[in-house]
């Protein structure tokens, strides 16, 4: 029986490491994959908790969490490539159009 | 819903009447002919005119109930239900804004070229959406129904307006929607005062503390006030007015500027009597400013359409002084002048629209000596400004004498002060008049000679015809329309004078210091 | 019942159909729709006239008119002995003004219009002569003003015709704003607008007093004199008199049956028809003497100097309008009314007359450029002769018998009465001076015009000079039906005709002092005569000599007392000017837009420096969420 407290530190683990490389890393899709990351590390203390408590409903969000991801990624990544087509580039910091 | 009548005939006829406008522009969406859509606009206008043609019929006069009531449940566990119905208040108003749908989807027919297909779309919507408003009987409803309105509008304004189109659509468009959010939080307040309720009816029944009410009232004001609109709050009227295009300025006199009165009587009235009684004084006083005021800028200004406008914010100055004189004549009056106001700005609206598709001018000092050039519109027009100036056998004057009349009735002062406002709404029309018709044809118009002007023609005289009729049906047999209002008002007068805080202004006064 | 409906109904069917299709259709033919209208509303005015000649008055209620609440008036007329008399005086005078039109308005290219206006106007002064409530009144009231307007400004290309016309409307919303609101002060008092039921109750409410506007004042008075501003600005009586000079403008045969005979006589007609209110107040009555003796010496001083044919007949007429009031203000209704009636006639008669000089010279109306006319227009010379022989009150003429009734009433009406009396009798021998003084300059001496006009000289055609003088006639004998008992026992039958409305008036004096009385009126007319034969036929150059003497006064009344300049300067600049800079320029376009434009700038400049922190750059955003996710982390760590 794997204690529940490695399941966090795994979590916490790889949602710092999600978060690193968001921070750090300048290639669009390296963010997305860290972004999926973090996802993923709040799935795995979800389900860990589920299993813990004994209750479904962790689970239950966990399959919204996938969902939402999926869906976050279709959009995020066709965004990502009709960027593409107008700038040949996925570097974040050459995407500024937003600036104020 | 014991106290209601059902709607009795085969039919939703109300539901009908919101709902057509709203299929004639689903239709429209799939049309591409400028011709085919401007026939479709119209069949479905006066579709909508003519299903609705019953209402007037099957009317009992005789009950201040809610007619034709359909109620459906909706939203149940938010307590919102779909419920829509009609009384002698708001009856008149759904037959002028399919009248003037008509008239609007008519006067466009040369002078829209361009989108002409939106343009319908965004008429049928505004119709559905108006209607909405005087039918609806649950807050929620009425909500989406007046925030609705404004979308097309906005566009209406916006994409087929005159020169300063941008500036004017967005003034119109911000300080209403400014008014309508307190409007809304009024609206969660009375929510949850009311018991979780938002049905008008019920709301209508309640006796709220007066400090409540009082806040209230004045969320409520800040919306019909800038609808109406009331006299330091109209500024967004002459731009609006003026940038429109015809058939959006007709809407908006026509219509539009009625909601907030309409508000007052529906809701603020029935819903909030003790507040109304304690604004009434500074209400009145409002409204007489709004008469002078806007009589006074009329004769300073110098763009045809603007000065119509304006004349607008002192005639709607009647019609709420007439409300809060809070009498059977004044309401009555109020009420009347309403569909007066209607009728004559909205033709005389349309009427502009159609000089200006000739001259492509506004500035009244580039008129002159138009009765020798377009006789007949000329005489048309002259109907319209006799009828704007309240004189007797036109519908001008029974509006305004019953205003007055009630005026007088609730504060002398008051109605010797408006009486004014007739002397000076005299002179601006007649100066207007003179400036546009008489005289000699400005010499710098006639020189120009690019525009060629010809006489009205037959299907601008079958749009204004029907306004034109009722100019002098309210004139000379005004009680057709005055009948439907009778029992409602009736019981709307007894319903803000008798209530728990009757008779204890000492305690309201006091109240009042309380809260501040 | 449909027998009197069709009185004003006939009029107003011509009306409808020489609009609508007069322009396109009938064109010059608008005359055969008029004429058979009106001469038909005659022929029924005749036969009511008859009705009711028996004392009996006819009353109808053909419509409900507005309904609201307690308020109910309907739509009704009223044919009693006053409305009869008024009747005949607007059937006559407009028929033959009709006919008349045919020829003075032959080949203007609004014809047609000119007669749709005229039935326009005949309907509404019908409905206001025979309406059997305040409200019906008010509507033909309204009208007829309307009708004014439109024949004001009938040549409309003319500036000076556009601004008369839209002068005469204002200047009369302001005598109706005091009208409206005494009509409405009736409801509120008597809780109904029925001539029957408001008479009925007039002498209960007398000396009652109600809060007005924070006065306590007599309410019976206060309505009085709301209804008498209303009669003010219709008869134009000081100060609302400024329209109906201006009035001139529209043409002849619109000044003569509008602004003589019968409109302008409505206020007159208004204050006879209320007179069981009128005389339960002696203040309103007085008010209503006083205005009107001063406006019969006012207008009559403006009339000596002025050179324009129309107006001196148009000051004129003002005067005679002060007459009028003035016995209605001594109680003599029926003088009043009596003076209505024959000037209607010999006041119509002047009018035409002068349309005749004025059509001969073709549109000149300075008797600067006239003189000596007699020679080429003898039946118009002879039919302005016998009018003002009527107006200045020469007997038999008809004009002798009324204002001989007036001047009697006057002077038996107390100390007042005298003074009034001595107005009238100033007011007579001005009326004679400027009255011959007219005709010696247009018909006498030498001919002062261009010769072009002198070639194109000619008496009138028929169908101007006939009616001409059938109105002669009228000018002669209409008085004939008012002989007093001076002369004649039981001759004042138009008195006693009137009397079931408008009673007897009170007041007896001596045979000699009545004589007294004939004596001086008729001694001031032939005097007036004498004194404007002498410096205008005479000895030519005395007018000039007189007028430079007093050239202050002879200014101030040929500026006609600088009225209008006055209202100009304190009423209608200053509104002008506040609604263009004040109101407009500041309120509006400074304070309230300045707040509303402001409250978006006031965001604008905010939310422009808040955008630089927008840098664009993910990495930044990025880096913020991640801190603000740790500090919110920390503070519920640290928060326990």
């Amino acid at each position: 029986m794997v204690p529940l407290s490695w399941y966090i530190i795994l979590s916490a683990v790889l949602f710092c490491i999600g978060v690193f490389g968001f921070l750090a890393r300048r290639n669009m899709i390296v963010m997305f994959i860290s972004i999926e990351l973090m996802l993923n590390a709040v799935n795995i203390s979800l389900v860990a908790f589920s299993h813990y408590l004994q209750q479904v409903t962790g689970q239950i969000l966990v399959f919204f969490v996938i969902t939402v991801a999926a869906a976050e990624a279709a959009i995020g990544l066709a965004i990502l490539i009709a960027y593409y087509k107008n700038n040949p580039t996925v570097k974040a910091d050459d995407a500024s159009l937003m600036k104020g | 819903m014991d106290n209601v009548i059902m709607n009795n005939l085969d039919y939703p006829i109300l539901s009908w009447t919101v709902l057509l406008p709203v299929f004639g522009s689903l239709l429209l969406l799939f049309m591409q002919n400028a011709r085919a859509v401007r026939w479709t606009a119209l069949i479905f206008t006066l579709l909508t005119f003519a299903i609705s043609l019953p209402l007037l019929t099957q009317f009992d006069k005789g009950t201040h109930l809610m007619q034709f009531v359909e109620k459906h449940e909706w939203i149940p566990s938010w307590g919102i239900n779909y419920i829509i119905g009609i009384d002698g208040i708001s009856i008149l108003f759904v037959f002028l804004t399919t009248i003037l749908s008509i008239l609007c989807v008519l006067v466009s027919w040369n002078s829209i070229n361009t989108r002409v297909r939106e343009f319908h779309i965004a008429i049928l919507a505004m119709e559905a959406a108006m209607v909405g408003v005087f039918v609806s009987l649950d807050f929620f409803l009425f909500y989406l129904f007046w925030e609705a309105m404004l979308i097309p509008m906005f566009l209406l304004i916006g994409v087929w307006g005159g020169a300063n189109k941008l500036y004017a659509s967005i003034k119109f468009f911000l300080y209403t929607l400014v008014g309508s959010v307190l409007m809304l939080v009024g609206i969660v307040v009375l929510y949850f005062a009311g018991g979780k309720t938002l049905d008008i009816l019920t709301l209508s029944t309640l006796s709220l503390p007066m400090g409540l009410q009082f806040w209230l009232f004045l969320a409520f004001f800040a919306a019909f006030a800038v609808k109406v609109p009331m006299f330091p709050v109209h500024t967004w009227l002459p731009d609006a007015h003026t940038e429109a295009p015809t058939a959006g300025s007709v809407i908006l006199a026509g219509v539009l500027i009625k909601m907030g009165a309409y508000g007052f009587l529906r809701f603020s009235m029935p819903m909030l009597p003790d507040a109304t009684r304690l604004f009434i004084p500074v209400l009145m006083v409002l409204s007489v400013v709004a008469i002078i005021y806007g009589a006074l800028v009329c004769f300073a200004q110098k763009d045809f359409k603007r000065l119509i406008a304006y004349s607008s914010v002192s005639h709607m100055g009647f019609v709420t002084l007439g409300l809060f004189a809070m009498n059977t004549q004044g309401v009555e009056g109020g009420i009347l002048q309403m569909i007066n106001h209607g009728i004559i700005t909205g033709a005389m609206f349309l009427m502009i629209g159609m000089i200006y598709e000739r001259t492509h001018t506004r500035v009244i000092s580039e008129y002159g000596g138009f009765a020798k050039i377009v006789p007949w519109y000329a005489g048309l027009f002259c109907i319209l400004t006799f009828a704007s100036v309240g004189l007797p056998g036109t519908n001008g004057f029974v509006g305004e004498f019953l205003i007055i009349f009630g005026a007088f009735k609730a504060k002398q002062i008051i109605g010797v002060l408006s009486a004014l406002g007739i002397i000076l709404g005299a002179g601006y029309m007649l100066r207007l008049y003179q400036d546009i018709f008489f005289q000699d044809a400005a010499p710098d118009f006639e020189k120009k000679g690019k525009h060629p002007v010809w006489d009205l023609d037959m299907r601008e005289v079958l749009t204004l015809a029907p306004l034109l009729l009722l100019v002098f049906w309210i004139g000379f047999y005004p009680n057709t329309f005055l009948s439907y209002m009778h029992a409602s008002v009736e019981h709307l007068i007894s319903r803000v004078n008798y209530t728990a805080y009757a008779g204890q202004e000492n305690l309201i006064a006091k109240y009042i210091m309380e809260i501040f | 019942m449909i027998k009197y409906t069709l009185i004003p109904l006939l009029p107003l069917i011509a009306f409808v159909i020489n609009i609508l299709f007069g322009r396109n259709y009938i064109r010059d033919k608008a005359h055969w729709v008029a004429i058979p209208a009106i001469v038909g509303s005659l022929l029924l005015a005749i036969s009511a006239f008859f009705d009711v000649a028996g004392g009996n008055v006819i009353n109808i209620n053909v419509y409900d008119w507005i309904v609201s609440g307690d308020f109910n008036v309907s739509a009704g007329l009223m044919i009693d002995q006053l409305t009869a008399i008024m009747l005949l005086v607007v059937t006559i005078c407009g028929t033959l003004i009709f006919i008349y039109s045919v020829g003075y308005m032959h080949g203007d290219e609004g014809y047609y219009r000119f007669f749709a206006y005229l039935c326009l106007f005949i309907f509404s002064m019908l409905v206001l002569v025979m309406g059997n409530n305040f409200l019906v009144m008010y509507f033909g009231w309204e009208a007829v003003g309307l009708c004014s307007y439109f024949l004001i400004g009938f040549w409309f290309n003319k500036k000076s015709a556009g601004d008369a016309g839209k002068k005469a409307f204002i200047v009369n919303r302001f005598g109706d704003f005091g009208f409206g609101l005494g009509v409405i002060l009736i409801f509120l008092t008597f809780g109904t607008l029925d001539f029957v039921g408001v008479f009925g109750q007039a002498g209960s409410f007398a000396g009652q007093t109600i809060n007005f506007l924070g006065w306590e004042v007599d309410l019976v008075t206060l309505i009085c004199l709301l209804l008498f501003c209303g009669a003010v600005g219709k008869s134009a009586q000081l100060p609302l008199h400024v329209w109906l000079p201006d009035a001139m403008e529209g043409p002849t045969p619109v000044s003569a049956l509008i602004h003589a005979a019968t409109m302008v006589t409505a206020g007159v007609f208004m204050v006879a028809r209320c007179n069981p209110l009128f005389i339960e107040s002696p203040i309103a009555m007085n008010t209503v003497a006083i205005v009107g003796g001063v406006t019969a010496i006012f207008a009559a001083t403006i009339a000596l100097v002025q050179n324009d044919i129309k107006r001196v007949i148009a000051y004129s007429t003002v005067s005679q309008l002060g007459y009028m009031f003035l016995a209605l203000g001594v109680g003599a209704f029926s003088a009043g009314v009596f003076h209505l009636y024959t000037h209607a006639f010999f006041k119509a008669l002047l009018f035409l007359a002068s349309g005749s000089v004025i059509h001969a010279l073709h549109n000149e109306q300075d008797m600067r450029n006239m003189g000596g006319l007699k020679k080429y227009m003898p039946i118009t010379y002879a039919v302005f002769i016998i009018g003002t022989l009527s107006i200045t009150g020469i007997f038999p003429f008809a004009g002798f018998f009324s204002k001989d009734e007036i001047l009697w009433r006057a002077f038996l009406a107390g100390d007042m009465g005298k003074f009034l009396w001595l107005l009238g009798t100033i007011a007579a021998l001005l009326t004679s001076f400027y009255s011959w003084r007219l005709i010696f300059m247009t018909f006498h001496g030498d001919f002062r015009g261009t010769s072009e006009q002198e070639h194109h000289l000619h008496e009138s055609p028929k169908v101007i000079t006939v009616p001409l003088m059938i109105l002669a006639v009228g000018a002669v004998a209409a008085g004939w039906v008012g002989i007093p008992p001076l002369f004649m026992e039981h001759g004042d039958k138009i008195g006693e005709f009137l009397a079931p409305v408008l009673g007897h008036p009170s007041g007896h004096g001596t045979h000699a002092q009545e004589w007294f009385v004939v004596g001086i009126s008729s001694l001031v007319a032939v005097l007036g005569g004498i004194v404007a034969y002498v410096m205008y036929v005479k000895k030519t150059d005395i007018a000039g000599k007189i007028a430079s003497a007093f050239k202050p006064v002879h200014a101030l009344l040929y500026n006609k007392y600088y009225v209008d300049e006055l209202y100009d300067t304190t009423l209608i600049q200053p509104v002008m000017k506040a609604s263009d800079k004040v109101i407009l320029g500041f309120i509006d376009k400074t304070i309230i837009e300045g707040i509303v434009n402001g409250i978006p700038n006031v965001i604008g400049v905010f939310s422009r420096k808040l955008r630089t922190i927008q840098t664009g750059v993910f990495g930044s955003y990025g880096l913020a969420m991640t801190v603000g996710a740790l500090c919110i982390i920390g503070y519920l760590f640290f928060q326990r």
